[in-house]
């Protein structure tokens, strides 16, 4: 099966999380790799999406939808980090 | 002599009662996967039972050598589509399990890539499930879990899991790996037990 690269996650996740995702960096709680989340394997179908780690393959987190509800599971990751907007001054 | 027929647009309102609530019928056969497709070759295949009081195992060769028996069954994706009538060639969970014993009435089926599901072990025996290798005649593709998958049509087809090794016996139920992600814990098709 083909994967397509973490970019793919911007729209699905855009309505779940108020920053971009795909930017954001993730550690794999399986190889301690820590990348952007662009930078996973995403496996999608209509089953849902499976995203895995671009180092070591390990799954890292999950979309499944339904009509009335998303479930977003982050089973693989153990911290994300998420950049701020730079203070005005 | 009734002139009158049920026709086309008729029958098109009539609901297939082999089809489970929500479901579509389709031809072709839809890919679903978790991962990459795990190149397993038959010489270095194994199925293992395992349980409370040790471990089953069967090489490829061993495993041909069992009963083999051709089903044909209805199987349901929890994605909304169905195929009826599809033809597999596998062995019976009830033939692997016939010197097995145990007191555990739950198992998780493990998967070459690392897939996981779980299913009730009385769901697994007399006559509803298989290890298949064949479909329509030909060698199961390993785009549908090829060289061997979890046969179990009674439930969603994500039961079914492909590229299986093994099982394991449990004391109590728990999710898999869709299970744990949204999927319903049982997923019977005719109760709609899609999600959570």
């Amino acid at each position: 099966m083909q994967h397509l690269d973490g970019n793919s996650l911007a729209g699905p996740l855009a309505e779940f999380f108020a920053f971009d995702v795909t930017t954001a960096r993730a550690r794999c709680n399986g190889c301690g790799e820590v990348a952007e989340l662009a930078r996973a394997m995403v496996y999608r179908s209509d089953a849902g999406a499976v995203v895995r780690c671009g180092s070591c393959g390990q799954v890292l987190a999950t979309l499944v939808e339904s009509e009335d509800r998303a479930w977003i599971g982050f089973s693989g990751v153990s911290t994300i980090e998420v950049r701020r907007a730079p203070a005005s001054s | 002599m009734s002139f009158i027929t049920r026709g086309f647009s008729g029958r098109s309102r009539e609901r297939d009662d082999r089809l489970p609530p929500g479901q579509t019928l389709v031809h072709d056969f839809p890919v679903l996967s978790a991962g990459p497709t795990p190149d397993v070759d038959t010489a270095d295949w194994e199925f293992t039972i395992r349980t409370e009081s040790g471990e089953h195992r069967w090489s490829w060769d061993e495993f041909m050598a069992l009963d083999i028996e051709d089903v044909s069954t209805d199987i349901h994706c929890v994605t909304h589509w169905s195929k009826l009538g599809t033809s597999w060639r596998g062995v019976s969970l009830d033939t692997l399990f016939a010197d097995v014993e145990t007191e555990q009435e739950y198992v998780m089926a493990h998967s070459y890539g690392g897939y996981t599901t779980n299913i009730p072990l009385d769901e697994l025996l007399d006559g509803k499930a298989w290890i298949a290798f064949e479909f329509d005649g030909e060698p199961l593709d390993p785009e549908h879990g090829g060289p061997a998958r979890l046969l179990v049509p009674a439930l969603y087809f994500w039961k079914s899991a492909k590229w299986v090794r093994g099982l394991e016996m449990m004391d109590q139920d728990e999710p898999g790996f869709w299970e744990q992600n949204g999927y319903h814990l049982h997923g019977d098709p005719w109760k709609e037990e899609r999600y959570w």
